[in-house]
């Protein structure tokens, strides 16, 4: 039920880097990520890697392995046969830190530029009411354990450190989405935000971002597609353009 | 050495970024004060995350009988009487208004028909109860907070045009000593960052502990390896006193197939929502495990338990859902009793009583744990389960009404790292309300703590820093010592095998050997490697937090001689009224721990008054029960589930 598998792990730093060759044991029903801390137990004290909770909650092991963007804790070694080379990268789209550990704060920056949820005015705590049927929009988005992997295999930023001042990456879409959807936020202008802000128009829809979520969040067909509608709709709608031209001043 | 030390100053440090941290440094930050969260991981990935069922508050949104008195009596009746009670009844009161809370920071609770927060069914508690996003209640409470802390930083931002001029996360940073000044008052604390391994000290007169618990010191646990008994250890090494380290819950379900998955949690909520358990015989082996305490408020027939699903008001609750300490032990004699599962544990089967498709809306995230880890397609089939380490009701010991630790002033706890709330064993969904209530109590507690001393700042020694690094870089000066990882996995079996769900004296006396064998060995540890995000060298410092939570637990599971909740003693198979009232408190003594017992403080006699006198009796002693005055003063007591709300 055992077998000596060949695995090739990135080692390095910011300076640079290489693979290295491991041979290693694997049991039966193990994953990825197990293989990576028998590394460090029994071959390479020092492997550098991010983990938590390895029961794909947390997100924190996100890694490419054999070049596509995976949970390792969730990667199962049954998916691979015995004498296939395992190859496992840091994320791409990220500085690297150490081996698989990579500078994520991007994404931190991102998410304080977001206006915060706004409580509706006069309803006190315990006095919200909402439909499930209308909190299950958002609560998809919700579900996002924030593994980053959508923001790293998306080819707005993944090549292109440039983008990344002006593009916020699916994950922080969706979460403008959520706010949107949400039955009770007060503020009517997260479409403006994402259009402005968060350079949803620089996405063009190839769903790459859907494809790697670890949760199954529909993140173009539920977030973004709606989003861009929203923005869409804003902007060009001849009606919605004279109500925001007379009306009353957004907060 | 002084050159390369970071220095920062704040008025409250908050050591912990998972529910409690979090709740402690909104409370802190919005009474005006400088505060800074340490984080261990990542901002956002704390254990918290992992908690599934939900938020126990006593909201009455699905039935209108609940109130706080019937969560504290279910909360006491769950820990055996041996909870703090003064904390017990602030947690009961003041949940309801913690959850609420979260909705205005815009957390997004599934909801009754009415558009009001919905509730759920869970182990030992009388009413549905628990506050619940699917089955990821604890990831929306952590992402809830980390948004509203992201609000307030925004706040600060125009305000100052910095975000973090009042509120700062140190993401990726390990405390490894706290620092004092010469008469023990706290001054601040020192650490390195994971990431460059370079020292940071935070100078802070006030630091609240909220680090979890301690589940890496077992072999077979749900606990990420964050959880490694750090505050438990600082507060420990600072002169605080910890308190019931001797109870430590096995919850009933954990995976126990792939073994790489050994001990990640099976939601209690599977078993809320009708999952039953069977042993190899196909039998729902949990009527026969009805303790003498519980006897009369659970079903007696499968049939009465299957009605309770849809009418609890004229049903009692099915066996499946008593306390987690008593299920455990089900679980663990069906299995030494050859009625296990083909990997050593019994079945939890939801497939045969719920529909497909009511599974996937309720259980989401199991029904995709099940497949991805074990392929196994929970509404196809039964789920293999059995015991593990869970949650540690032991924990600082600290004054109820302000989260401060005993002994040591300037120091807080609150959530897993304090101890007493939870008494011998804690109920499911008590544990994120827990973080909530005294999270938000520690934080207002440090900050009238630090507005109280005025312009006084403790400061520390030279002396104290130059230990602090020392210490942190020992394994780096020995060659050809131990590996920390060896050390690491002989701990945890000794501790699984030793001292775990079942306990005697020969056992536990042999598990204090190894570990006083272990802990000379840890002196001597070798890491390879730099600095820079070295695991090996986390581990290593990490290590000696184990083995003195470990010395703490061992020690006071020899002292107790009874079983009650999470310590089941062989030898004392009987839990024993005449220990209810004593406190084991585990202080510093040379390189080792000190246990002393400590009498509990009498329960208030409009507490008391909550219950029924034959109830009472099961739990106090003739004395005890002689004081509580003659029957029939006895108040507002009503039968569980009994539905009358007379």
């Amino acid at each position: 039920m055992s077998y000596d598998a060949k695995f090739r792990v990135w080692r390095g730093d910011a300076s640079g880097g290489e693979l290295v060759d491991y041979t290693v044991e694997v049991n039966d029903g193990e994953v990825v990520l197990d293989i990576i801390h028998r590394l460090q137990a029994t071959q390479s004290g020092d492997l550098a890697v991010r983990w938590n909770c390895k029961a794909g909650k947390c997100g924190s092991c996100s890694a490419e392995v054999n070049g596509i963007p995976r949970l390792m804790c969730m990667t199962r070694m049954s998916t691979f046969t015995e004498t296939e080379t395992v190859t496992v990268t840091p994320m791409r789209a990220f500085p690297v830190i150490r081996d698989l550990v990579t500078d994520v704060s991007f994404n931190y920056e991102k998410a304080r530029q977001i206006p915060a949820f706004a409580p509706p005015e006069g309803v006190a705590p315990g006095e919200y009411r909402m439909q499930q049927v209308d909190v299950e929009r958002s609560q998809e988005f919700r579900k996002c354990i924030e593994c980053f992997l959508c923001q790293n295999t998306c080819h707005v930023v993944r090549d292109h450190e440039e983008n990344k001042e002006a593009f916020a990456g699916p994950r922080f879409l969706i979460r403008a989405a959520e706010l949107d959807m949400h039955p009770l936020d007060a503020r009517d202008d997260r479409a403006d935000f994402a259009r402005d802000a968060q350079g949803i128009g620089m996405c063009n829809i190839t769903k790459c971002c859907t494809e790697v979520c670890p949760e199954h969040i529909r993140i173009t067909d539920n977030g973004i597609i709606p989003m861009k509608e929203r923005v869409v709709g804003k902007r060009y709608d001849p009606l919605v353009w004279l109500g925001n031209k007379i009306g009353r001043r957004k907060p | 050495m002084a050159a390369e030390l970071e220095t920062h100053d704040y008025d409250v440090l908050i050591v912990g970024a998972g529910g409690a941290g979090l709740r402690a440094a909104i409370a802190a930050r919005e009474a005006g004060l400088r505060t800074a969260i340490i984080c261990k991981s990542l901002f956002g990935k704390a254990h918290t995350v992992m908690a599934e069922g939900g938020i126990a508050a006593s909201m009455g949104n699905v039935n209108s009988h609940d109130s706080w008195q019937v969560h504290f009596r279910d909360t006491m009746r769950g820990g055996k009487f041996l909870n703090s009670w003064r904390m017990a009844e602030l947690h009961a009161k003041e949940a309801p208004d913690r959850v609420w809370e979260l909705e205005t920071y815009g957390a997004l609770f599934d909801r009754t028909p009415d558009g009001r927060i919905s509730q759920r069914n869970f182990g030992g508690h009388e009413y549905p109860r628990l506050a619940h996003v699917g089955d990821r209640t604890g990831l929306e409470l952590i992402r809830t907070m980390q948004q509203k802390i992201v609000s307030l930083q925004q706040d600060d931002q125009r305000e100052s045009g910095d975000p973090e001029a009042r509120l700062k996360v140190f993401a990726e940073v390990t405390i490894t000593d706290l620092l004092q000044d010469e008469t023990g008052t706290i001054a601040g604390a020192f650490g390195y960052f994971r990431e460059s391994g370079r020292f940071v000290r935070f100078n802070a007169p006030a630091v609240v502990l909220a680090t979890g618990g301690i589940g890496k010191s077992f072999k077979v646990t749900s606990n990420s390896w964050e959880y490694t008994g750090d505050g438990h250890a600082l507060a420990l090494r600072a002169g605080s006193t910890l308190v019931n380290m001797e109870f430590i819950q096995f919850h009933p379900t954990g995976m126990v197939w792939p073994p790489s998955v050994k001990g990640i949690l099976v939601t209690e909520s599977v078993r809320g929502d009708g999952g039953v358990l069977k042993n190899s015989e196909g039998k729902r082996f949990m009527f026969d495990y009805v303790p003498d305490v519980f006897r009369g408020q659970y079903a007696q027939t499968e049939e009465e338990g299957d009605r309770w699903y849809t009418d609890p008001d004229n049903n009692k609750r099915p066996p499946e859902l008593l306390p987690r300490d008593e299920v455990a032990r089900a679980i663990n004699s069906e299995v030494k009793a050859g009625r296990g599962s083909p990997h050593g544990g019994v079945f939890l089967d939801i497939a045969s009583r719920r529909s497909a498709e009511e599974i996937l809306k309720k259980l989401p995230s199991m029904h995709h744990q099940f497949k991805e880890l074990a392929d196994v397609d929970i509404t196809q089939e039964a789920m293999e389960v059995g015991p593990t380490c869970h949650y540690v009701m032991g924990g600082v010991e600290v004054d109820p009404d302000t989260a401060a630790a005993a002994r040591v002033p300037g120091l807080f706890a609150a959530g897993e790292v304090s101890g007493g709330m939870h008494g011998s064993n804690r109920l499911g969904g008590n544990s994120l309300s827990d973080l909530l209530v005294f999270g938000a109590r520690a934080g207002a507690g440090a900050a009238a703590y630090v507005k109280g001393l005025g312009e006084a700042r403790p400061a520390a020694p030279q002396s104290a820093l130059d230990a602090a690094a020392t210490t942190a870089l020992a394994p780096f000066e020995e060659e050809g010592g131990e590996n920390p990882y060896t050390l690491h996995q002989e701990m945890q079996q000794t501790m699984n095998d030793l001292v775990g769900i079942i306990r005697k004296a020969e056992e536990i006396e042999a598990a204090l050997t190894k570990l006083e064998e272990l802990k000379e060995r840890a002196k001597h540890l070798t890491v390879e490697g730099h600095r820079q995000f070295n695991p090996g060298w986390h581990l290593a410092l990490d290590l000696r937090n184990m083995l003195a939570v470990s010395e703490c637990v061992a020690r006071a599971a020899l002292l107790r001689q009874e079983s009650r909740g999470g310590h089941t003693r062989d030898d004392y198979p009987k839990m024993d009224a005449s220990w209810r009232g004593r406190n084991l408190i585990c202080s510093t003594e040379g390189d080792g721990v000190r246990v002393e017992e400590q009498p509990m403080p009498p329960m208030r006699g409009d507490l008391l008054d909550l219950f029924q006198r034959d109830e009472l009796a099961k739990y106090l002693t003739p004395e005890e029960l002689a004081a509580v005055g003659a029957a029939g003063d006895v108040k507002g007591a009503t039968e569980p589930t009994d539905g009358s709300g007379s």
